[in-house]
């Protein structure tokens, strides 16, 4: 990772054309199949382009290996219910601070451990001493923890179950998701970093699973796998635009049908949501990299050992980036929760929301911001339409070929993993052939 | 107080099942290692080569079935098994061929060669969907158990059962089996010998005159047949699902990491510490301190210290302890 300056014409006239092919191909998907899919193929590609531009911050700037995007997004997702639900009162008169203690009590246990192994050093029982304190300390916690646990999933389990989030502003929630995901990757990073940048992979990978067995399994927080419905929204509803005289005569003058109108409203007012966020992150990111701060990184991440002789906290800058990566990868897991409306655990699929992130940084650029924000764009653009045209491809061969009924539906159930065989194929040709992505690093 | 019952219900429900996940496990972990000790990169793909591997195992027992050969009582699928481990190591040489030899040309950073092995997976991956779906098969057949639990009840008049499938029997028989072969191979061939030099000091190694790529070549063979091993046996003991093998990854690496990287010897006492700790963890003891107890006495909860959910999070939690206190592992591994 050589850093090369080039600063001529066509690299600088690279990304506005890049980015007039990407917005080519969504309007395309608007004439030809629909503007609401075309506006979906937008929203979500901003979301992955963001998730992108957190990969891109650890990986492209300073070269740490984080696959463990899915619990961070996981954590953004989680912010979002906890920030916008209402609270369930019954459910924390049952227990809800009884919880709460039980939390505090368990991360008394922890930092006590700590401050025991620090008392104990030399000592010979060491070990033994603080195995028997965490034992202790798990079984007391566990005893406050289960009934209160109990108590709270009992409260009208169909519906609520769960202790509900503060009643506040979804828009709120962006900002703590960021904050989630950056208290998750602080204590990874304090942990795995300074290690061998295998382990810091594995650490991620693991904290990852471990976030989502939480999520799946906590019912009490976010109610696991029943799922969390009807998250409220930052924009209007469309069945309020669908009653509102303003909003009626607006569809008019376009031409349209008020339905679809409203759910194309709806769409757009999230898209500009999103690239006001996307502005704002590339921006800070752009200014960042330009500045002695990102002068250092650079530095850092391709020397590590002459910086340090410079004066440079190595470990120090890592533990910073990698958390500010993943805070940026919380903020879009809170605005991916706030556009679906609900969060469902079981989605969180590590396939699509870690190794699909590395396939769009590296196709798009590692070290490129723009690069990022591109290569996002264009491989969920990808992720989304090489299930139809493989699904097209295939009914064409079981015409030629006339295949029975049978097989016919066997191959169309197979088919659509042509887009994890692609995203692979996409990626190793890449990495061989043009290993800087679309969009190099200046 | 009933101590015979309680260690027959110990052994049947803690003992037995992780004593065959461990062997799963060290094989998983054996693959891993060795292409960390030669290649030097973790492999992401080494879940999906297990996928793989149990998958054109699962073909041929099909064939095998379909023309009624059968291995009498133990499953069909041992015999296929070579088969398979074949069709496998075709693959990974050629994966090799095409994709990985170049980053050793150019002398790429070993995490470069991570990101490939993820390209690598996400194909594989996806290839595997298109050949087999994603649905749950099972593809034991012979006799299912070996000691039936009312078998031993009557036959030692304890209330608590044991049964030992035979899947689980053979896990363990086939790991002993694979795990010697290999380090005879390791140890006392001249191949083995090389491949170790290789492992331990590359420049030396060349300078002695082994061929690298012959290395490499033989690394992959093994690992092939390990994937193909470990993945068949823990489809046979519990079921081939193409997703499950993608979340092993995270126990298979925590073993070889535990263990040591680059240590075989480190991967099989991994393997059987995260199997035995997620087991124990995960298990409700509720039983077992009931026959313990005074008579007439039972513990009002489960008593099991961790939902079964979050087995990952004990092999987590055993990876950060040792990454924390003995960086290298159980048995000095590599620490590049």
């Amino acid at each position: 990772m050589t850093h090369v300056v080039s600063q001529n014409e066509q690299s600088r006239m690279r990304p506005p054309k890049y980015f007039a092919c990407m917005a080519l191909l969504i309007i395309a998907v608007g004439f030809f199949e629909s503007w609401n899919s075309a506006l979906f193929i937008l929203n979500f590609g901003l979301i992955s382009a963001i998730m992108a531009l957190g990969v891109n911050l650890q990986w492209g700037y300073a070269g740490l290996f984080n696959v463990g995007v899915v619990g961070f997004v996981a954590l953004g997702g989680l912010a979002a219910v906890l920030v916008s639900k209402p609270p369930v009162p019954e459910a924390w008169g049952a227990g809800g601070l009884q919880v709460l203690g039980a939390l505090v009590f368990g991360l008394a246990v922890i930092v006590g451990a700590i401050a025991l192994w620090k008392r104990l050093s030399g000592s010979k029982y060491r070990g033994l001493i603080l195995t028997a304190f965490i034992l202790i300390g798990f079984f007391i916690y566990r005893a406050i923890f289960d009934p209160a646990v109990a108590a709270i999933e009992a409260v009208n389990p169909s519906v609520t179950g769960n202790l509900g989030g503060l009643g506040l502003p979804i828009l709120l929630a962006w900002p703590v998701g960021g904050l989630f995901a950056a208290g998750a990757a602080w204590v990874v990073a304090k942990t795995a970093l300074g290690l061998r940048s295998d382990y810091l992979a594995i650490a991620t990978l693991g904290i990852a699973e471990i976030i989502i067995a939480v999520m799946k399994n906590e019912d009490w927080l976010a109610r696991g796998v029943k799922n969390v419905i009807a998250i409220p929204r930052p924009v209007p509803y469309e069945i309020d635009l669908q009653t509102s005289p303003w909003f009626l005569s607006l569809a008019e003058r376009f031409g349209s049908d008020p339905i679809t109108a409203s759910t194309i409203f709806v769409k757009l007012c999230y898209a500009a949501l999103f690239l006001g966020v996307i502005i704002l992150l590339v921006t800070a990111m752009e200014l960042a990299l330009k500045s002695p701060w990102g002068r250092m990184m650079r530095a850092i991440r391709d020397n590590e050992v002459s910086s340090e002789a410079m004066g440079k906290d190595v470990t120090k800058r890592h533990l910073q980036i990698f958390v500010l990566g993943a805070a940026i990868c919380g903020l879009a897991g809170a605005m991916m929760t706030t556009l679906d409306g609900q969060l469902t655990p079981t989605s969180y699929q590590p396939l699509r929301f870690t190794f699909l992130i590395w396939v769009m940084v590296i196709v798009g650029g590692s070290g490129n911001n723009w690069g990022a924000v591109l290569g996002g764009m264009l491989i969920w653009f990808l992720w989304v339409q090489v299930e139809p045209m493989s699904l097209f491809a295939a009914e064409q061969i079981v015409d030629i070929f006339n295949i029975g009924p049978d097989l016919e539906a066997q191959i169309m159930k197979r088919v659509i993993y042509l887009r994890h065989f692609s995203m692979g194929l996409i990626l190793l040709l890449v990495l061989r052939f043009n290993p800087r992505g679309l969009l190099p690093e200046r | 107080m009933d101590l015979l019952n309680a260690l027959v219900a110990f052994t049947n429900f803690v003992i037995v099942p992780a004593t065959a996940y461990g062997a799963q496990l060290a094989l998983g972990a054996l693959g891993v290692t060795l292409i960390y000790g030669i290649l030097r990169f973790s492999n992401f793909a080494h879940g999906e080569t297990m996928a793989f591997g149990t998958m054109s195992v699962l073909g041929i027992t099909a064939l095998f079935q379909s023309w009624g050969i059968s291995f009498g009582p133990l499953p069909t699928a041992l015999l296929a098994l070579p088969f398979g481990a074949l069709i496998t190591i075709a693959l990974v040489l050629s994966t090799d061929r095409v994709v990985y030899k170049f980053y050793r040309k150019v002398k790429a950073a070993p995490v470069m060669l991570v990101i490939v092995s993820m390209g690598v997976m996400f194909m594989m991956n996806g290839f595997i969907r298109m050949i087999v779906g994603t649905d749950d098969r099972r593809f034991a057949d012979g006799a299912r158990f070996i000691i039936k639990a009312r078998e031993f009840k009557q036959a030692t008049g304890l209330n608590e059962g044991l049964a030992i499938k035979t899947t689980q029997a053979i896990t363990l028989v086939v790991a002993i089996m694979t795990v010697a072969a290999l380090f005879y191979f390791l140890n006392k061939t001249r191949t083995g010998k090389s491949m170790r030099a290789y492992s331990d000091n590359e420049d030396l190694a060349l300078l002695s005159g082994i061929n690298p790529e012959r290395v490499v070549k033989i690394t992959w063979i093994l690992v092939a047949i390990l994937a193909t091993i470990a993945g068949t046996l823990y489809g046979l003991d519990k079921s081939f699902k193409p997703f499950i093998y993608m979340q092993l990854l995270l126990p298979i690496f925590a073993a070889a990491i535990v263990g040591g990287l680059g240590s075989p010897l480190g991967a099989i006492a991994g393997g059987f510490v995260i199997a035995f700790s997620e087991i124990t963890f995960t298990y409700a003891f509720k039983k077992v301190i009931t026959y313990l107890g005074p008579d007439g006495w039972k513990p009002d909860g489960l008593v099991q210290l961790l939902s079964t959910d979050y087995k990952f999070a004990v092999s987590f939690a055993i990876l950060i302890i040792v990454l924390l206190f003995k960086p290298t592992g159980l048995f000095k591994g590599k620490s590049v």
